[in-house]
């Protein structure tokens, strides 16, 4: 169980895509919540269980997190305490390296159909999306703020 | 209908397993028990594990064990099959096979679930995903491509008929996150790959290796037999290859 000094929020990464965006969004929901100290619970199924301290007890000033390795790249946050409280979590890095210039031979290439994206309705079982960063993100994250104390 | 359905937190995402025929509920934590032994051998995040103990000189080559030769040999293979975009070693040194070992690991998932009589079941982790059968109400199974840049938002609707579905990709580029150390880098690039494939291992190494070619990972997908995918860019604009609309419910 979490004690009460380190409740277990439930930091979405808003459905694993999202990844570092999805997260950076959830974890406004997190503050949004904990400012209350309420467990914060966002898009069910899926979520990763992050135990961060919930309170406004951080010492104010900015934290650099770990760099964690996300397949594609690395992922590093700084968290921005304010008054004791995350005010901002800011993206220093992210996967944007190994796209390196080679190109695959694109003469007699077929012509492929593209098209704008569109909602689509009706049901699913099931969802497919990208889940690269997300756990990274969460690990350079909890770095920062362990950093940051209580 | 008795039908076993779960979601767990491993591997550092969720991974869910529904089993629509009758069995054991055994199986359904068998199923959970072989993905945090994946876990507990490849993850990064752990200290202890076999490839932390390889990565860190703990341990060597001639040590490992079958299931990371198995992987190793997987990600040389998928290496050589994209002109070296599929690559697990890490600027940094070492090896980071994640981005085959999720694939890798559902597939045996649902080869256990299978072995145990099975024939209408789903497991997906982290968006990776290998349906067998039909649903609980007897429909085959539909896939959802999640929107990358509006994870609300469903896409596209495939039934991919026992293949495997993966996507590969990072919306981290959106328009309001950037790269400090680069911020004129222009936002033109893709934002996720999903690939069909004859089961979900192959789609998500072909995933894997496709998204890491930009925009040319859809022409890479084209030209491979029995792979089909759909490429989303940042722009919003999708790109898929001529079988890929097989798949498509409308």
């Amino acid at each position: 169980m979490a004690s009460p000094r380190f409740p277990t929020i439930v930091l979405s990464v808003a459905a694993s895509a999202a990844a570092v965006f999805g997260a950076v969004s959830a974890v406004r929901a997190v503050e949004a919540g904990a400012a209350q100290g309420q467990t914060v619970q966002a898009i069910a199924g899926d979520s990763a269980l992050v135990p961060v301290a919930a309170a406004c007890h951080f010492h104010d000033g900015s934290y650099t997190g770990q760099v964690f390795d996300a397949y594609y790249g690395e992922v590093q946050v700084q968290a921005n305490i304010s008054g004791g409280c995350v005010a901002s979590i800011e993206v220093l890095q992210y996967p944007a390296d190994r796209r390196t210039s080679r190109r695959i031979n694109d003469q007699a290439l077929p012509m492929l159909q593209s098209e704008v994206l569109r909602a689509q309705s009706g049901r699913i079982d099931v969802v497919s999306g990208a889940t690269l960063t997300s756990r990274a993100y969460i690990a350079s994250l909890r770095n920062a703020l362990a950093q940051a104390g209580p | 209908m008795t039908v076993a359905r779960e979601t767990r937190l491993l591997m550092g995402m969720p991974i869910t397993v529904e089993i629509v025929d009758p069995v054991s509920p055994g199986v359904l934590s068998d199923a959970f028990e072989y993905f945090a032994g994946v876990d507990e051998r490849f993850s990064l995040y752990k200290d202890d594990s076999e490839i932390s103990a390889l990565n860190e000189g703990r341990s060597s080559y001639s040590q490992i064990s079958g299931e990371m030769r198995e992987v190793l040999e997987l990600a040389e293979r998928t290496r050589r099959e994209s002109n070296g975009f599929f690559e697990i070693r890490r600027p940094t040194g070492g090896l980071d096979p994640s981005g085959i070992v999720k694939g890798w690991a559902v597939r045996n998932a649902a080869d256990l679930i299978r072995q145990s009589g099975a024939e209408n079941f789903c497991v997906e982790a982290g968006g990776d995903i290998q349906c067998r059968g039909k649903n609980r109400h007897g429909e085959a199974w539909i896939v959802g491509i999640q929107n990358p840049l509006n994870a609300g938002e469903i896409i596209k609707r495939v039934t991919p008929e026992g293949r495997g579905v993966a996507t590969s990709g990072t919306s981290a580029r959106g328009q309001h996150i950037y790269n400090p150390h680069n911020p004129s880098q222009p936002i033109d690039d893709i934002v996720s790959l999903t690939v069909i494939g004859p089961d979900v291992l192959e789609a998500d190494r072909f995933a894997t290796a496709g998204f890491a070619m930009g925009k040319a990972g859809i022409f890479f997908i084209e030209q491979l037999d029995g792979i089909e995918g759909y490429m989303v860019e940042a722009n919003g604009r999708a790109t898929c290859t001529s079988g890929f609309g097989a798949f498509v419910s409308p």
